[in-house]
């Protein structure tokens, strides 16, 4: 049993400090892990429930008749209606599990779009889509005869609700949308978004990639039509994510992938379709990585988003005021630290963020650089590339004092004098 | 992985002052070479006539190892007949794999700066960048 389980009552630095030993990555390596955006740290409470699985459960879910097998469907089921209570969704059956986000994005992109696209349909993206939310309606869109349209943001990340209302035609049939930029970090009014959409018809697909690990997000209080977002960015392991989608959809949907244990009969001629979530979910399933999910929320919630957002506000505030101070840096995206859910996206003058993130390796700092799988965003900004610092609660104030010490030298050791003029 | 040392005078030098980094108008050889994994994205001009590279330059944006390397590469080629420009490219590309002799890395004068990018995986395709894109415009003009 993990440090965390204890009632929570200390003040908040000391309660960190020990939520820190909960990771063994940290005291196994020197390293300060601010690329959280691409994949959190596993607490080992998450490692030994996926073991665990392994140790005591492991069978083929929904095919052994036998007692192991059972405790391992049972297992797989709990899981799933662990994410259904987190995500606040209706049924478990709206819970759809699978590799990540982009695996739920393609399987929407997919099975929607050829059954309920028509040629000279419109589907609606916003510039800021990680090209997983970008990608898979290109090509729907490329399959289908549908037309492509770009909802556009200003520098800060700021989508209206006049720009949305303007790019909504009669045609328009789906928009996808990201919650929280992987880029800037700013938040997109979902609920707003939905209730534009829905007025016209029109279905909402939400990436929750970035937002479902550090904001509490109710789907259905939101009433989007559909969210993805992946375990490995919520202290999960890697190749376990989740769709939800609303019932009425996915049963009208037509199977994504084909194969074993996503039937009710298989004849010559054809088959009959597994009611939801196994229509979805075709071959055998990653029930460990679906435990260990479950027991990576569990985590969460014993922390409490509460106590989760303060920390990386507070976190964001102090590497923003501290960054704002370096000649050169310019941040990307809004002014306020609140509107940036620890995602801090920079330029420094005169050095490629390629350089930028190579030279913060010496000093055992991990960061993002490039174009974070956003290029049209990059482009609608105005920036070729980027270095992007992305926090996580378990982050501490030395770490980014560590980080605002080296970057504060990197102009210097490329050659740039004091004085330069920037 | 020390960059105090791996960033070096002539590395930082040639990034902050690249010589050949301009237009070149009588260039009869122009190609773009890009490294998607980074973004560097390069315009590598030449001026050939009768088998010798007579000038060169290149435009673009890319990391400070990219822009090095090109620009030193440069600094070496020009003057210089295809076959010694191509020989210089194979040296080079070798030298990235620490497959080389003492007397080569001579020839390669400024270059061999970038020598201990062979322990950087991550950062080998920046360095290479420019030479590649120089090797395979020769060769097709030769054939």
């Amino acid at each position: 049993m993990s440090k965390v389980e204890k009632p929570i009552s200390q003040p908040n630095e000391l309660f960190f400090r020990e939520i820190r030993n909960d990771f063994s990555i940290f005291q196994k390596l020197k390293l300060v892990y601010l690329d959280n955006a691409a994949t959190s740290q596993k607490p080992n409470c998450v490692l030994q429930a996926e073991q665990e699985f392994y140790e005591r459960y492991n069978a083929n879910p929904f095919r052994g008749l036998y007692e192991l097998g059972e405790h391992a469907t049972t297992q797989y089921e709990q899981a799933r209606q662990t994410v259904q209570k987190f995500l606040h969704a209706k049924y478990p059956e709206e819970i759809i599990f699978t590799r990540n986000a982009t695996e739920g994005l393609n399987l929407v992109a997919y099975s929607f779009s050829n059954y309920f696209f028509n040629d000279g349909d419109e589907i609606v993206v916003s510039i800021m889509e990680h090209h997983s939310n970008l990608l898979p309606w290109q090509q729907a869109a490329k399959r289908t005869g549908a037309l492509l349209r770009y909802l556009e943001c200003d520098q800060q990340g700021k989508i209206t609700e006049e720009a949305l209302k303007n790019l909504l035609t009669d045609r328009t049939k789906l928009v996808a949308i990201t919650q929280i930029s992987n880029v800037l970090g700013c938040k997109n009014d979902l609920k707003k978004i939905a209730q534009i959409c829905h007025e016209r018809g029109i279905v909402v697909v939400a990436d929750g990639a970035q937002s479902v690990p550090h904001i509490p997000v109710d789907v259905t209080d939101l009433d989007i039509d559909f969210l993805v977002f992946s375990g490995h960015k919520m202290l999960a392991p890697m190749g376990i994510g989740v769709l939800y989608g609303k019932k009425r959809f996915l049963e009208q949907m037509p199977p994504f992938l084909f194969g074993g244990e996503m039937i009710d009969s298989v004849s010559r001629n054809g088959a009959v379709f597994a009611p939801i979530p196994h229509k979805f979910e075709a071959g055998t399933v990653n029930a460990a990585g679906a435990v260990a999910l479950a027991r990576a929320i569990q985590y969460i919630n014993h922390i409490g988003f509460e106590k989760i957002q303060e920390r990386e506000t507070a976190l964001t505030v102090l590497a923003m005021e501290e960054m704002k101070r370096i000649p050169g840096v310019h941040i990307l995206g809004a002014e306020d630290p609140n509107d940036h859910h620890g995602i801090i996206s920079f330029t420094l003058e005169g050095v490629h963020p390629h350089d930028i993130a190579f030279i913060l390796n010496a000093d055992h700092i991990a960061v993002r650089a490039g174009h974070h799988c956003a290029q049209p965003l990059l482009q609608h900004l105005g920036v070729s590339s980027s270095t992007r610092i992305s926090i996580a609660f378990y982050n501490t104030e030395q770490e980014i004092q560590t980080f605002v010490k080296s970057l504060r030298q990197i102009r210097r050791k490329m050659g740039y004098g004091e004085s330069d003029i920037l | 992985m020390e960059n105090r040392t791996f960033y070096n005078e002539v590395l930082i030098d040639h990034n902050l002052h690249p010589a050949h980094k301009h237009d070149l108008k009588h260039a009869n050889l122009i190609l773009e070479g890009i490294n998607p994994s980074c973004g560097d994205d390069i315009w590598l001009k030449l001026q050939v006539e009768n088998g010798q590279v007579v000038d060169g330059a290149f435009q673009g944006d890319g990391c400070a190892i990219s822009q090095a390397s090109a620009d030193i590469m440069l600094d070496l080629i020009i003057g210089k007949t295809k076959e010694e420009a191509l020989e210089l490219a194979d040296i080079f590309l070798r030298m990235i794999q620490g497959k080389t002799t003492e007397k080569e890395l001579e020839k390669l004068e400024e270059a061999a700066a970038l020598q201990d990018i062979s322990h950087m995986p991550a950062r080998v395709k920046c360095a290479v960048l420019g030479w590649h894109t120089m090797k395979e415009m020769l060769k097709n003009e030769s054939n």
